[in-house]
């Protein structure tokens, strides 16, 4: 859905009479000049992943330059507040950094007679941080799930054969994302096998948060994307269990599928996108739009094993079939 | 003949007062029709989950699992957040009552005139900082100085929280409190020095036992403000569901996980149900504070 901007006049007159209500004498021809002064510049709204909103960022920047009068509006929030967002038709554009779930899916069809479509646009590996001066170097799942999800008994750095320098108190600080993350959800599906999180983590609202107060406390250890790597944090190599090799996140063990922790992201709209929303979306699959990407620190989709760039995922949508997009929307 | 004796008023005159205080009227009911709306509404949202399957007002209320997205097991039990939000706002109150009515007795009593207006242009500042900045100042400064000086893993925590909501709060309190003891009448400080009292011993003696109505008012009022303050705690306490066992622990609180989970959760589900269920817990929580501030109040006058 390519908006002209119909929000906007419509909140004015809707000023313009509240205003008339106080004074008296003002007429409501007000509103309607409005709507014509304003100029006709195409705004696309994109909200979503935390994990993406610097590359969308980069983005809807990059594509002003290409498509001058086309705007693009980016925000985060994460990646549940954006297909929540676009399950109301709030938003053209959602930015997740996980799968839309059959529910929302179905949520979507409910509310708007639409089904999300879905386009792989990257790939991110989820990288496992802690403390430069953190001397381990690898991790297994098995670990992970010890130390994070609920009923994990690992408590203290010294269970796990960790002796962090100049440290009296070695309580493994648990840095966790909060829970409308796709990266929170990534890693509770993959890293702890669908068991929910140990409570008492420290949850924070970004995925460069987690990095920050990872890279300023030795005792910590923090989950978030590849691209927020810094010199204060060390990325740990993550084995899948026990004894198997483990493999640092690189955009080769993306490639070829060998790091367990490494993800899809994608952009949702409702219904096959068409117009401004559909010209964005190639660009963004195109070389240029990949190229963000790439700079951002993460995979872009032709390495990722996707050849051909476009591959529009039809999102799993049980017994709800897309509408045809004559049928009229719900007022 | 009243006509003759008295200037008659014009009719649009007459009707325009009465106009008038219609509508003063109309402004005085309307915070009560506000609050009675806002509360409706509120619990409009909150309702249809106490009703729902799977959930149970006893494990809303005492159990400490917070797992509203769980894939296999979806739990709302709020009493971490609660204890959270008592935390806070006890060390909040703690820190804050000394030094608020301090200031205030300061202000009212003790201080110059000229000293006095500074002081009140630079409370006044302070109160009209945004919490964002709090949270802010928080976030970055006062964790920074909590980890230097305690020790603590992390700076986010109930010890900053606490420090922060006092800060906001104090300005509150200065200057209500301040109100208060102003409204005491001058005859009882005169009658006071008049039997000899030191000026400690006016205050002590006179003044506070005068205002105690308006302090603890002002005090009530602090405890509001951070109760309700919501993104100076968000930034500050370093969210985490778990019941504290330290100062230097991190915490969440009600009002910062409405605001960190509102917008993710689906309109309509169970999840922003209690979330709206949570909202109308934190209502009655100041409802029954202001209530009890009512009883005690008039527990005093009684006497």
């Amino acid at each position: 859905m390519t908006r002209l901007r119909p929000t906007t006049p419509t909140r004015l007159s809707v000023l313009a009479l509240v205003s008339a209500f106080a004074v008296s004498a003002c007429g409501g021809g007000g509103a309607k000049e409005e709507k014509v002064a304003k100029p006709s510049k195409t705004v696309i709204q994109n909200k979503g992943s935390d994990t993406m909103v610097n590359v969308a960022q980069v983005w809807a920047e990059e594509y002003r330059k290409a498509a001058p009068d086309v705007e693009v509006e980016v925000s985060g929030g994460g990646s549940g507040v954006g297909i929540a967002a676009l399950l109301k038709g709030a938003i053209d554009v959602a930015n997740a950094s996980r799968d839309i779930k059959p529910s929302e899916a179905e949520q979507a069809s409910k509310n708007t007679g639409k089904s999300p479509v879905g386009f792989n646009v990257g790939a991110d590996a989820l990288a496992v941080y802690v403390h430069k001066d953190n001397p381990m170097s690898e991790i297994n799942l098995e670990q992970l799930t010890e130390l994070y999800a609920e009923g994990g008994k690992v408590t203290r750095w010294s269970e796990l054969g960790v002796t962090i320098p100049g440290v009296k108190d070695d309580t493994i600080v648990r840095v966790s994302r909060q829970s409308s993350s796709g990266t929170y959800e990534f890693f509770r599906e993959h890293a702890l096998g669908n068991r929910d999180f140990r409570l008492g983590s420290r949850d924070l609202n970004g995925s460069k948060e987690v990095v920050e107060l990872v890279g300023t406390t030795p005792t910590a250890i923090g989950y978030s994307g590849m691209g927020y790597a810094t010199a204060a944090v060390k990325m740990l190599r993550v084995a899948p269990k026990a004894g198997a090799p483990a493999v640092a996140p690189t955009i080769a063990a993306v490639h070829d599928k060998s790091y367990p922790l490494a993800r899809s992201l994608h952009v949702y709209t409702l219904g096959e996108p068409h117009g401004a929303v559909k010209a964005y979306i190639d660009w963004i699959l195109s070389p240029a739009g990949q190229k963000v990407v790439e700079d951002a620190g993460y995979v872009p989709v032709a390495v990722a094993g996707n050849a051909t760039g476009a591959l529009a995922t039809g999102a799993p949508a049980p017994g709800a079939p897309p509408v045809p997009a004559a049928s009229p929307p719900k007022p | 003949m009243d006509s003759t004796a008295r200037p008659v008023r014009p009719r649009a005159a007459v009707l325009a007062e009465k106009a008038l205080e219609a509508v003063i009227r109309l402004s005085g009911v309307s915070a009560i029709v506000f609050v009675a709306a806002i509360f409706f509404f509120v619990l409009r949202e909150a309702a249809p989950v106490l009703v729902s399957k799977g959930f149970s007002l006893w494990q809303f209320l005492f159990s400490t699992d917070w797992y509203p997205t769980s894939a296999t097991n979806v739990r709302y039990g709020t009493f971490a957040l609660s204890v959270g939000t008592l935390s806070v706002t006890a060390l909040a109150m703690l820190i804050a009552v000394p030094f608020g009515l301090g200031a205030a007795i300061y202000l009212s009593e003790f201080c110059s005139p000229r000293v006095r207006e500074t002081l009140k242009v630079v409370i006044e500042l302070l109160s009209a900082i945004p919490s964002v900045v709090w949270g802010f100042v928080g976030l970055t400064v006062m964790s920074k100085l909590i980890v230097s000086s305690t020790g603590a893993p992390v700076g986010v925590n109930v010890l900053n929280g606490g420090i922060i909501l006092a800060l906001m709060s104090v300005p509150v309190i200065v200057s209500i409190g301040e109100d208060a003891l102003k409204a005491v009448p001058d005859s009882f400080r005169e009658a006071g020095v008049a039997l000899g009292a030191t000026r400690w011993q006016l205050v002590y003696r006179v003044l506070l036992p005068a205002a105690k109505n308006g302090l603890l008012a002002a005090v009530l009022l602090g405890v509001g403000r951070a109760v309700g303050e919501t993104m100076a705690v968000l930034m500050a306490t370093g969210h985490a569901v778990h019941i504290p066992g330290s100062l230097l622990d991190s915490v969440r609180t009600l009002t910062a996980n409405i605001a960190a989970e509102l917008g993710e959760a689906p309109s309509g589900s169970d999840h922003y149900r209690v979330l709206f269920l949570t909202g109308t817990l934190l209502f009655l929580i100041t409802l029954v504070v202001n209530l009890t501030a009512d009883f005690v109040v008039r527990g005093i006058r009684r006497k």
